[in-house]
């Protein structure tokens, strides 16, 4: 849905030298979604990223907020604030005056700088922590001053550079539906770079999976994970088998591969128990193919390493792919 | 317990002559300096006394210990206010490679090598040459920033090397201007290694002997003027002298260390969650 105030990237181009970091990227973001942008690392996401904010400059093209061209201004002067990495902190400031920082920048006298931080605090409910240092500070809270640093500068799009990736696994669950959350309430635009599909699949209103230097493809999460074009993103997203059937390659998702003896014959080649599936991986001639069987169904009838077995699906589940 | 190898002991071994060779000097020092009124500059002690630390205090027939505390007192603060600016600004600049940086880099560099004395002859000389009068503020001043401005930016490098870019790209998401950042964060952060250096310059000054020598002038700095008493002085006023400064570098160290651990333990009051899952 095309509004006025969307984030567009018209003809982005990166170079360092002789190298292209992103290469004539055009995407429109529409305004108030939550959009991960998604690929292996060096894919030119966290460049995309960083020429959004203002911390790298484009080659070529531009980048459009509101209607506006800003590809030329600073940081700070776009519309966008920046979540960092590794929060980036500033180590010598309480966490009140950090996430009042840009307001004394600004001028704005004591006062009413720590009344704006504090209102930012109870936001992400760290009201109670206000007087610490960041070092003081577990992964997960030094992640909500982060974002309440960025936010109190109210911005129109909300750049986060792998926000979860410093985080212990069982956490990155939780803060991740905590930015969903935000997102919704604030109404606001997120990009959030990552490498972990889960994580896009999770959150994304919008995936956009980025692979050497250009978009791959964009769309739902359930679009992109259900209608990969190309065999990388089917890859990528992972669940997938690629294969070869008559010279055509198509995409079949794991989940949809039955073990039925009536199917293409082929040898387990591993086992893997994983809760609510067993992954039976499966040599059919050269071909190695996934199954994702259901629990129950895969004890009915055990199979082990070395057991032949039929390969079925239905042939409406075949998804060609492009390239 | 577990058995030590032989290895073991000849490191100890070695270590302990180490830390004799490094600290008996000054203990020497430090106990002969309490010796009795009647006693000289080596052992046996005739009897212990405060007598020398007494003496001190009063008029000397030869030199002028306290005009030179003094005068190297204030060298080493001029050195050391000179040494941090410009080693902050040198260490800022070459942060990003430019044209000759690496040529620039040599020649700050080649002054560490260049043999002391001949500093201090090069710096006298040229003084003459152009007529101008050889004092410590000026030719001594100069002549000790070739010895504590590569030190310091060496430092810097080291300094910068660590530091986080992203505290920058941070300040500059949040409007903080070039010299915003550099005053409301970049400093800040760095204010520890500051201090480093700006104590290193003072020290650094402060004992500097070979680059003074030749470009002091008439009025000597501390090493300069104990350095003659060595040759005119026979009593133990001299060791008196040298317990005190130590006593006094000392105090200064003690007052640091006790200020960090106060910081440390008001900002304690507040509690950790550092490292956990929360």
């Amino acid at each position: 849905m095309r509004s006025g105030q969307d984030l567009e990237l018209v003809h982005v181009t990166k170079r360092y030298g002789g190298t292209v970091a992103v290469r004539d990227v055009s995407h429109v973001f529409a305004n108030g979604s939550y959009v991960c942008l998604l690929g292996p690392s060096g894919c030119g996401k966290s460049t995309t990223l960083r020429m959004i904010a203002g911390h790298e400059s484009i080659s070529e093209g531009s980048i459009v907020l509101d209607g506006h061209d800003v590809s030329r201004l600073e940081p700070a002067r776009r519309g966008t604030a920046m979540m960092f990495q590794s929060y980036a902190l500033f180590p010598h400031l309480s966490v009140r005056d950090n996430v009042a920082f840009s307001l004394r920048m600004k001028g704005v006298d004591k006062a009413a700088r720590h009344r704006a931080a504090d209102e930012m605090l109870e936001l992400v409910d760290m009201t109670h922590l206000a007087e610490r240092l960041p070092a003081q500070l577990s992964g997960g809270q030094q992640q909500r001053v982060a974002l309440a640093r960025a936010l109190v500068t109210k911005p129109r799009v909300l750049l986060l550079d792998e926000p979860l990736s410093a985080l212990d696994p069982f956490l990155r669950i939780r803060v991740r539906g905590e930015l969903k959350r935000l997102q919704r309430e604030l109404g606001i635009t997120f990009i959030h770079v990552t490498h972990g599909q889960d994580e896009a699949l999770a959150l994304a209103d919008e995936v956009v999976v980025m692979n050497d230097a250009v978009i791959e493809q964009a769309g739902t999460a359930r679009e992109v994970f259900a209608a990969p074009r190309t065999e990388f993103v089917a890859r990528f997203m992972g669940g997938h088998n690629v294969m070869d059937l008559d010279g055509t390659r198509f995409a079949l998702r794991a989940d949809d591969v039955r073990l039925d003896e009536a199917g293409l014959p082929a040898v387990v080649r591993g086992v893997e128990y994983q809760g609510a599936h067993v992954a039976v991986t499966a040599m059919a001639g050269a071909q190695e193919v996934l199954a994702l069987v259901p629990e129950a169904r895969f004890f009915e009838n055990p199979k082990n390493p070395g057991d032949a077995v039929g390969l079925s699906w239905d042939a409406s589940r075949l998804h060609r792919l492009t390239a | 317990m577990e058995r030590r190898s032989t290895g073991f002991w000849l490191l100890t071994i070695f270590f302990g002559l180490f830390l004799l060779f490094l600290y008996g000097p000054t203990i020497t020092i430090g106990i002969l300096s309490f010796q009795g009124p009647g006693g000289g500059l080596t052992f046996p002690m005739q009897g212990a006394s405060l007598h020398w630390f007494r003496d001190l205090f009063r008029e000397q027939a030869v030199g002028d210990i306290w005009g030179a505390f003094r005068r190297s007192f204030a060298l080493g603060l001029m050195v050391m206010v000179t040494t941090v600016i410009v080693s902050v600004m040198g260490g800022l600049a070459f942060r990003k490679r430019f044209a000759g940086s690496g040529i620039l880099f040599y020649l700050i560099i080649a002054s560490l090598v260049i043999p002391s004395i001949l500093v201090s002859l090069g710096v006298g000389l040229i003084f003459n040459q152009f007529g101008l009068r050889v004092h410590w503020a000026s030719s001594g001043f100069g002549s000790q920033l070739t010895w504590t401005l590569p030190f310091g930016l060496l430092i810097m490098f080291a300094v910068f090397n660590r530091f986080d870019k992203s505290y920058e790209e941070a300040a500059r998401d949040q409007g903080a201007s070039a010299w915003q950042t550099i005053r409301f964060v970049v400093l800040p952060i760095i204010a520890p290694s500051l201090i480093g250096v700006g104590l290193f310059g003072f020290t650094l000054s402060y004992d500097e002997f070979a680059r003074t020598l030749l470009t002091a002038g008439s009025y000597n700095t501390l090493p300069l003027e104990i350095y003659g008493m060595t040759t005119n002085v026979t009593t133990p006023v001299i060791y008196a002298l040298g317990t005190l400064t130590t006593a006094f570098s000392l105090l200064i160290i003690g007052a640091f260390l006790l200020a960090a651990w106060a910081g440390a333990k008001r900002r304690a009051r507040l509690g950790s969650d550092a490292g956990k899952g929360v």
